[in-house]
């Protein structure tokens, strides 16, 4: 190691350095990537229409990739979203279609603002039953989080008995219209789920990088002991990662059934892994302490580019999932290769200052 | 120190020097250990006892010198490559598998097997109750480690050691753990081993046990050997001064200046051990504003537990805190905080810094509360000037607040900790150890931070096993021993005997209290 370090020149230095900016910037080569490859072999890829129609299926990645990248930064892992968004929108759909019956002949009935909200806080509220159940109870998160989607999706096939809630059209007299405004209403030529992306995100990286509660995020993550030593509420900071997890669920339930006009009780199977592979192509690390919004955001548009592309090209979705799959290995492995050479470089750096 | 053609000789270093990466851990060390004798090492912590004997065990390499054992040379790969040669160690840190039962702990990677019908279960703790019950241990060898008082898992450590059928056996601190009634069967079990032929190599900071045990004495300081003696023609104020030395190191001069009113005092501060007694037990001091409050003690003498049940990290501590005479309400360290004390931990790695977060970040994490604006966001300007003077006024060389904390020295890592500790705008400052695992310069600086604070009216508690050290700092020294603080002296009247004698204190009363 000695050796290595004295005879290393500053090209090595400097080459080096270029390396590892590349590895930084990876998650953006590879967008730039699955775009150009697409452009160039999917017909009408770059075309306007597309594009939008892309975005909004990225969205909802997004949505959830965001929720799942404050939790992964902590050291957890929430695997419940995906039964989130689908009983999120069997809440939405019941309360449009039936209310809320009150046993003894009345059955009351909420406007769509209160449906949404409503739907809204089931979504934290099941985040919050994740977070006490982590916090309270010490269960470890993969473990508590996997029961939650047991749960929660069960709930969601009992509240319908396994039947889809239709045509969410609502009753003026009931002032419950106008739901499909979420899902393919748009404001200044685009989607509003594209819109509230934009606010969700940006509101989530001033989170991370401004407020105090998301600097503890971080702490919480890189070294639990250290935080709760320095006065950090751990708690209240796993607390608000889960809620937020679940809020971002929430919206993506809404937005699904608002699209389809009607709720499934099926709706978000398996969305968890998505969300979980965008984050970790984002550069968020498993082992908590890293991660970004921007890079989630980015992770999820890469996985979502590559798999709308590939149906484009007409190839079969078989082959969809090896790629995916490969994609993301080749991710955490590019982000081991970076960590390492990352380490080298400052240990050059303090050797070259002496 | 060559004992010459000495034929109980069994195993020597010659001129042994052990070098980490810019630091001599060792230096130019001979050592002879002597069979059917118990060899005694001792020296302050970091002395490097427990490196010398790494290199024995087969853990380390020498970087220069010989080892030769029977008069040839030999050469330790791996501590397996050791045993075969008949070396065990009992470490210092219990190596033991909590999962495992006590029998195929003993018998870990020397499984006795049935040929293809795998491990002889019967026979391993059939064999594991032998060596258990030479021990007067009482362990049922199918129990589980996990399962055990910290006592008797040091006992199966021991046991382990045994069992393993030595010529040398080293035992680093065996008795931190145990009880009077545990450690006379141990020296009893000793004396059989040493009448077997066995050499023991033994290391304790309890001066009364070397003294009560050991055959052969040496004593080692920065690395080096200082003095070698048979035991009974020494007495402990030799063993002392041999540790210490005369030559001073860089302490910052105690600058005068009038003490203010008490502002900290804790009554009666208890915490129960997993293992039943107490980590803590009835501990009752203050200190006033200005003032530098040394604890001594050895390792466990309870007082990294003092310091989080002050800082309220023990949910089932009890006693009350009084901060500038008023009573500490909050229990949760935030809380704590808020109210005047703050921490330094003593491990800087897995308490002090958050790895993955800057320089800068770390700095102002445990006091963004003060840099927020409309009650959530982060003032930048605010918090980048804070960063600086507190690079400034620690002297951190940070070439930007912005790298990696872990891309700095442990001396320039530790002023962090201090300085996040420090923006918390504390009234009491607790430092746990704060001179552990540093260079020399940023020892130097550690210690004239702390001077500098006291004079502005801090009110500073550190502990230290380090006896220069406490005897340079501070004010008042206060011994903690076994969970009990049994004696706070003048610094005036403070003698290094009188030190040394009281950390062992609590010990001793167990041992009259037991017969």
């Amino acid at each position: 190691m000695t050796t290595a370090t004295t005879t290393t020149d500053a090209t090595d230095v400097s080459s080096g350095s270029v390396l590892l900016t590349l590895m930084k910037l990876r998650t953006f080569i590879a967008l730039f990537a699955v775009i150009a490859f697409f452009s160039i072999f999917a017909p009408n890829f770059l075309s306007t229409a597309n594009i939008i129609l892309m975005s909004k299926h990225v969205a909802l990645n997004a949505f959830l990739a965001m929720g799942m990248t404050f939790v992964i930064i902590t050291g957890g892992i929430d695997l419940s979203v995906g039964s989130i968004v689908g009983l999120c929108g069997m809440v939405a759909g019941g309360l449009i279609l039936n209310g809320i019956d009150l046993q003894f002949g009345f059955t009351v009935y909420f406007n769509i603002v209160e449906v949404c909200l409503i739907t809204l806080a089931v979504g934290v509220a099941i985040g919050a039953i994740n977070g006490l159940l982590i916090t309270k109870l010490n269960v470890a998160p993969f473990i508590a989080t996997l029961g939650t989607l047991y749960v929660a999706r069960g709930f969601a096939l009992l509240s319908s008995d396994g039947q889809t809630f239709p045509n969410l059209v609502g009753k003026p007299e009931l002032a419950t219209t106008g739901f499909a405004f979420l899902g393919s209403g748009r404001v200044l030529g685009l989607p509003v789920s594209i819109w509230i992306l934009i606010v969700v995100a940006l509101a989530a990286a001033y989170v991370a990088k401004y407020t105090p509660i998301g600097r503890h995020i971080f702490a919480v993550g890189g070294n639990e002991r250290a935080a709760r030593m320095s006065g950090i509420r751990v708690d209240r900071v796993k607390m608000f990662v889960y809620m937020f997890s679940g809020f971002c669920a929430a919206i993506v339930g809404l937005v699904i059934s608002s699209e389809l006009m009607a709720s499934h009780p099926a709706t978000g199977n398996s969305f968890e892994l998505n969300a979980i592979a965008a984050a970790v192509l984002g550069g968020t690390s498993m082992s908590g302490g890293r991660g970004t919004i921007g890079g989630t955001i980015i992770g999820a548009f890469v996985i979502g580019i590559l798999s709308d592309g590939l149906v484009m090209m007409g190839i079969s979705s078989f082959w969809q999932m090896v790629i995916k799959g490969i994609v993301i290995i080749v991710a955490v492995v590019v982000d081991q290769a970076q960590r390492r050479l990352q380490q080298q470089v400052t240990l050059m750096q303090l050797a070259k200052k002496g | 120190m060559h004992p010459g053609k000495d034929d109980a000789c069994v195993l020597r270093l010659e001129d042994v020097t052990k070098v980490y990466s810019g630091i001599v851990a060792v230096r130019h060390a001979n050592l002879a250990l002597r069979r059917g004798a118990v060899n005694v090492l001792v020296g302050e912590n970091g002395a490097g006892k427990s490196t010398l004997m790494r290199i024995i065990a087969g853990v380390e390499k020498p970087s220069i010198g010989r080892i030769l054992m029977d008069g040839e040379e030999v050469e330790f790969h791996s501590p397996a490559d050791a045993q075969r040669h008949g070396i065990g160690m009992v470490f210092q840190e219990l190596n033991l598998f909590g999962n495992l039962s006590v029998a195929e702990n003993i018998f870990a990677t020397r499984e006795i097997m049935r040929g293809v019908r795998g491990i002889d279960h019967r026979a391993q703790v059939e064999k594991a109750n032998h060596f258990l019950d030479k021990l007067d241990a009482g362990i049922n060898a199918e129990t589980l480690v996990e399962d055990l008082p910290i006592g008797q898992q040091q006992l199966v450590e021991i046991a382990k050691a045994i069992s393993l059928d030595t010529r040398i056996l080293i035992l680093d601190e065996p008795t931190s753990a145990l009880s009077a009634a545990e450690v006379d069967v141990l020296f009893k079990v000793i004396g059989e081993l040493k009448a077997q032929g066995v050499a023991i190599v033994y290391i304790s900071h309890r001066l009364e046990e070397l003294m009560r045990i050991g055959d052969y004495i040496t004593v080692l300081r920065d690395g080096q050997i200082t003095g070698h003696a048979m035991v009974r023609d020494i007495d402990t104020k030799w063993i002392v001064r041999s540790m210490i030395g005369s030559d001073a190191k860089d302490f910052a001069k105690s600058v005068d200046h009038r003490l203010g009113e008490e502002i900290f005092r804790a009554e009666d501060i208890c915490l129960p051990r997993k293992t039943g007694g107490l980590a803590v037990d009835h501990v009752s001091i203050s200190v006033r504003a200005g003032e530098v409050l040394g604890i001594y003690g050895l390792m466990g003498a309870g007082r990294s537990e003092f310091f989080e049940c002050v800082m309220g990290q023990h949910a089932h501590s009890t006693g009350s805190i009084r901060v500038g005479g008023v009573e500490v309400a909050g229990r949760d360290t935030s809380r704590r905080i808020r109210e005047g004390l703050a921490l330094i931990p003593e491990d800087r790695q897995r308490e002090g810094l958050v790895q993955a977060l800057s320089i800068a970040s770390n700095l102002t994490l445990a006091s963004l509360d003060r840099f927020v604006r409309f009650g959530f966001h982060i003032a930048g300007e605010r918090e980048r000037s804070a960063i600086k003077s507190a690079i400034r006024d620690l002297s951190i060389k940070a070439p930007n607040p912005d790298f990696e904390v872990t891309s700095m020295s442990g001396g320039n890592q530790q002023k962090v900790v201090i300085g996040k500790a420090l923006m918390t705008e504390p009234k009491v400052l607790l430092m746990d150890e704060p001179s552990r695992g540093i260079d020399v310069g940023a020892k130097a600086d550690v210690f004239r931070t702390m001077r500098r604070l006291a004079g502005e009216g801090l009110a500073i508690l550190f502990s230290t096993s380090d006896l220069e050290e406490v005897m340079a700092l501070s004010d008042r020294i206060a011994v903690m021993s076994n969970g009990r603080l049994v004696a706070v002296i003048d610094r005036r009247d403070a003698t290094e005997e009188l030190i040394v004698k009281a950390s062992a204190e609590g010990h001793k009363t167990t041992r009259e209290l037991a017969q």
